[in-house]
């Protein structure tokens, strides 16, 4: 009987599936059939790559961006959304001109290639190697000018965190939170914390300005004024609070919540304990 | 037997000296009433402590920070421990409010004792004030004691809020600001208050000086009197207990203040004080330093005042759009007079309940013993109202930390919290008082035909009963001692007439108690025990 029931749903769910299919060529459930197997294809193509990286001198890989190598990648993992030659589909927006910069934060930091439509492209565990990332990045960058990857200098964290804590609070804190502890932005967006993000993805994200974030280019904020910050939020990262566990740095809220449930449970449960003690 | 014991020095003096001061005061007799003053042991009875001891600690850290703190909005370049601070211009207040915290010794862990201790000071009286909502303590002969504590918690609140904003840090002149805006939100005084509360267009230099004097001298002042006067008003009217064997209206069981009593009191202290250290020693609270100094451009995401200021943060976030006008040449800003005025009446209600409860049960009986939830089932019903409304107020002051950390639109999490502002009261009213009614109901098959002992027998005629087990007396008692409410009757008065005020009257009280599960009387005990 269960055989008899399964076969005929089969039966029943095969032709609709395939009018859907042949209905929408480009819907995007072709796009994720094809990120799909971009995403195999890559997973094969990243474990040949990292075997033979390792067997190769490091410098090799360090060395010059192709981006001959980045188109490749691209049409392979990029190209269903944002067209062959990245100049946008439907699903996806133009790349010309976002420069090295926005390629390196948004691929670097797992967001691209996109996984599902959401209010904002989330992060994930990126997917591809830090010298896929360059390959990919020099093969946009070489279609149009665009903010390039920030020069290692501003990177170092040795700026003037003091400085660096005064434009925080002036140019972010509204949407990271004083402390970097994130905050949410309208219709299920959110501005993401920002304890643990590498120093080059904090300048890439200043001069691209990913979604919501605002552009904060050389005129607003001078590379040094951004290198000031990237000193403070290391600073940040580096340094516990020095009044002991900070509580996610979220504010009088966490505050609130410990004291009811830890600090006041603590005191009831000593209160029960005497009554109980007492009859 | 005591006089086996040969008196010492030690006790010949203290016995000398006991004797020169109560010739000079008469102080032994206080202390011997005092002494006897009886104190019933129910765990609940003793969140009032904990507020006192938590406010003791307050003083005793809050006296340590008024050596080092300056109450001044001088602007001074920073030149401190703190590195991401170096060099930046601040107020003289947030200079002295860092180096307490990294320069002084110990100076930051008792800036965290103080902060903590005034959460945990608050959270105890808001939860001691429901467990004497909830047990019908505020009845009579303690209406009076209900008001004044009413008073220490609205002082509480003051206290609290004058202290977040003394640091002059950006977190608390957001705070501030809002409070800026909330009272020029009202209509026609309220930019006049504004003006001569800052002295002048906000923030101006004043503020901090003159929060910084209300917050040590007349604030605590006041709330040290109030707090003597509600001391002093509980050892007159004597502690409530629970029903129980040999516990009546006329008596009050549990152990004298000495010795024992006052023993365990100081030892609570030192548990109570323990607990606020060993937090403030691992957590911190409120870190200033990260929030940078105060100045009126930027706005931290996630700002939000202490958790006892919530509920009004909540109200006006609460607030829809579009509810501004223009009208006779003046801004009426009913987002802002709503909060205001619902919030003002929601307080004013909690202060006058008792009285209001009094009037519509006409009871003018004295109470001692402290009532079971469950026995007053519309009162705790409309507790449990109040508690959903304080609740949902509370929790939409969070509302970016509950989208941000349930993967929720905000707009959702409004828009819900919106409509539970409503709904959750009603809600909770009928939820609460099924509860009770069903509890009372069962207490009562309880104590007619005890309890179901698990054990089936069978009888020799092959039918299965099972055993109820009886109560013992002593059980008995504590579910079946209660006062029992009926409806008030309408009566006309001497010249025939029935009053508005009484019909208003009747139909509350019948609103109050036509829900009711009468109590056992005694033949009906008498009548179950003969099975
Ligand atoms: C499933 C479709 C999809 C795939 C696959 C995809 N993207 Fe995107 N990409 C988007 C969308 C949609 C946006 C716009 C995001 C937004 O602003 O909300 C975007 C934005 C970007 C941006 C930022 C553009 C700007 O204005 O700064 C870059 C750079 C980018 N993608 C690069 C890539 C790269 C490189 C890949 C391949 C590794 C990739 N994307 C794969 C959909 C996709
Ligand atoms: C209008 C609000 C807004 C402001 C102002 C803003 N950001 Fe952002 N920021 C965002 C949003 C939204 C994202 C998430 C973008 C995404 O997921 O693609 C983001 C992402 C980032 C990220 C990436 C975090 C990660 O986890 O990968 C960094 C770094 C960052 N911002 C730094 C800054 C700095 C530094 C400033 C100030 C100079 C700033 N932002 C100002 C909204 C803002």
């Amino acid at each position: 009987m269960g055989i008899r029931k399964t076969t005929r749903m089969a039966k029943n769910s095969s032709p609709s599936a395939t009018a859907g299919r042949k209905a929408n060529r480009r819907h995007p459930l072709a796009t994720v059939a094809l990120i799909v197997i971009g995403l195999v294809s890559t997973g094969g193509a990243y474990a040949l790559f990292s075997s033979t990286a390792s067997a190769d001198t490091p410098a090799a890989v360090s060395g010059a961006a192709s981006a001959a190598q980045g188109e490749k990648l691209f049409a392979a993992n990029c190209a269903t959304c944002h067209g062959m030659n990245a100049q946008g589909t439907s699903v996806g927006p133009s790349l010309y001109g976002v420069g090295a910069a926005s390629v390196s934060f948004q691929v670097g930091t797992g967001r691209m290639p996109l996984a599902q439509q959401g209010p904002q492209a989330e992060q994930k565990p990126a997917q591809f190697t830090d010298a896929q990332v360059a390959d990919l990045a020099a093969w946009v960058a070489s279609l149009a000018p665009g903010p390039g990857i920030p020069d290692s200098k501003y990177l170092q964290g040795n700026g003037n965190s003091a400085t660096g804590a005064e434009l925080f609070r002036v140019n972010c804190a509204m949407c990271h939170n004083v402390a970097g502890a994130g905050g949410a932005l309208t219709e299920g967006k959110f501005a993401p914390a920002l304890t643990g993000v590498t120093a080059a993805h904090i300048y890439e994200a200043m001069v691209t300005g990913p979604q919501n974030m605002p552009v904060f280019n050389d005129a607003n904020l001078t590379p040094s004024q951004k290198s000031d910050i990237i000193t403070y939020l290391k600073y940040l990262d580096t340094n516990p609070s020095p009044g002991g566990i900070d509580l996610g740095n979220l504010g009088p809220v966490s505050e609130g919540l410990f004291i009811w449930i830890f600090g006041l449970g603590a005191v009831v449960g000593v209160t029960i304990w005497i009554a109980a003690k007492a009859n | 037997m005591s006089t086996a014991v040969p008196t010492t020095r030690g006790s010949r003096f203290t016995g000398a000296a006991a004797n020169y001061i109560d010739e000079r005061t008469s102080i032994s007799g206080l202390v011997k009433e005092l002494g006897r003053k009886i104190f019933p042991d129910h765990w609940s009875f003793m969140l009032g402590e904990v507020a006192l001891y938590s406010f003791v600690t307050i003083l005793l850290s809050g006296t340590f920070l008024t050596f080092f703190f300056q109450p001044s909005m001088a602007t001074v370049t920073y030149e401190g421990s703190y590195i991401p601070l170096k060099g930046i211009d601040m107020s003289a207040a947030y200079q002295s409010a860092l180096d307490i915290s990294f320069d002084i010794r110990g100076g930051l862990l008792f800036r965290q004792i103080h902060h903590w201790a005034a959460l945990l000071f608050i959270a105890a009286i808001g939860l001691h004030m429901v467990r004497i909502y909830f047990t019908g303590a505020f009845r009579k002969p303690r209406e009076i004691n209900w008001v004044i504590g009413f008073v220490l918690f609205i002082l509480a609140l003051a206290e609290g809020f004058t202290g977040y904003s003394l640091p002059d840090d950006l977190l608390s002149g957001n705070g501030l600001r809002i409070i800026d805006g909330l009272i020029k939100g009202l209509p026609i005084v309220g930019t006049w208050i504004s003006y001569l509360l800052f002295g002048g267009e906000f923030p101006g230099n004043d503020i901090v000086a003159r929060l910084f004097s209300l917050h040590i001298l007349l604030l605590p002042a006041i709330l040290v009197a109030a707090l003597g006067v509600h001391l002093l008003l509980m050892v007159i009217n004597k502690h409530t207990q629970f029903a129980g064997p040999g516990r009546t209206n006329e008596n009050v069981v549990g152990v004298p203040i000495l010795p024992v009593f006052a023993a365990k009191a100081g030892g609570f202290f030192f548990v109570v004080f323990g607990i606020i250290v060993l937090i403030a020693a691992f957590f911190t609270i409120n870190p200033i330093w990260v929030y940078g100094p105060y100045d009126p451009s930027p706005v931290s995401a996630g700002t939000q005042p202490d958790w006892y200021i919530g509920f009004a943060d909540g109200a006006l976030r609460l607030m829809p759009p579009g509810l501004e006008f223009v009208w006779l040449n003046h801004t009426w800003s009913f987002n802002i007079i709503i909060p205001v005025v619902v919030l003002g009446l929601f307080i004013v209600t909690v202060a006058i309940y008792p009285f209001v409860e009094a009037w519509i049960t006409g009871d003018k009986r004295e109470h001692h013993i402290a009532e079971r939830p469950r026995n007053a089932p519309t009162r705790t019903a409309i507790g449990a109202a109040g508690v959903t409304f304080y609740c949902v107020l509370w929790a939409a002051a969070g509302s970016d930390l509950i989208s941000t950390h349930f993967m929720l639109t905000i707009e959702g999490v409004t828009h819900t919290l919106q409509a539970l502002v409503f709904v959750g009261p009603f809600v909770a009213y009928h939820l609460a008082k099924r509860i009770a009614l069903g509890l009372q109901k069962k207490d009562r098959e309880i104590a007619l035909h005890g309890f179901e002992s698990g054990r089936i027998v069978r009888l020799p005629g092959g039918e299965y009963v099972e055993i109820h087990e009886q109560l013992s007396e002593y059980e008995r008692w504590r579910l079946v001692s209660f006062v029992d409410y009926k409806p008030l009757m309408l009566r006309p008065d001497s010249r025939g007439r029935i009053s508005f005020a009484q019909r208003m009257r009747a139909g509350l009280s019948r609103w109050f108690f036509e829900d009711r599960i009468s109590p056992i009387s005694r033949t009906q005990i008498e009548e179950s025990d003969h099975h």
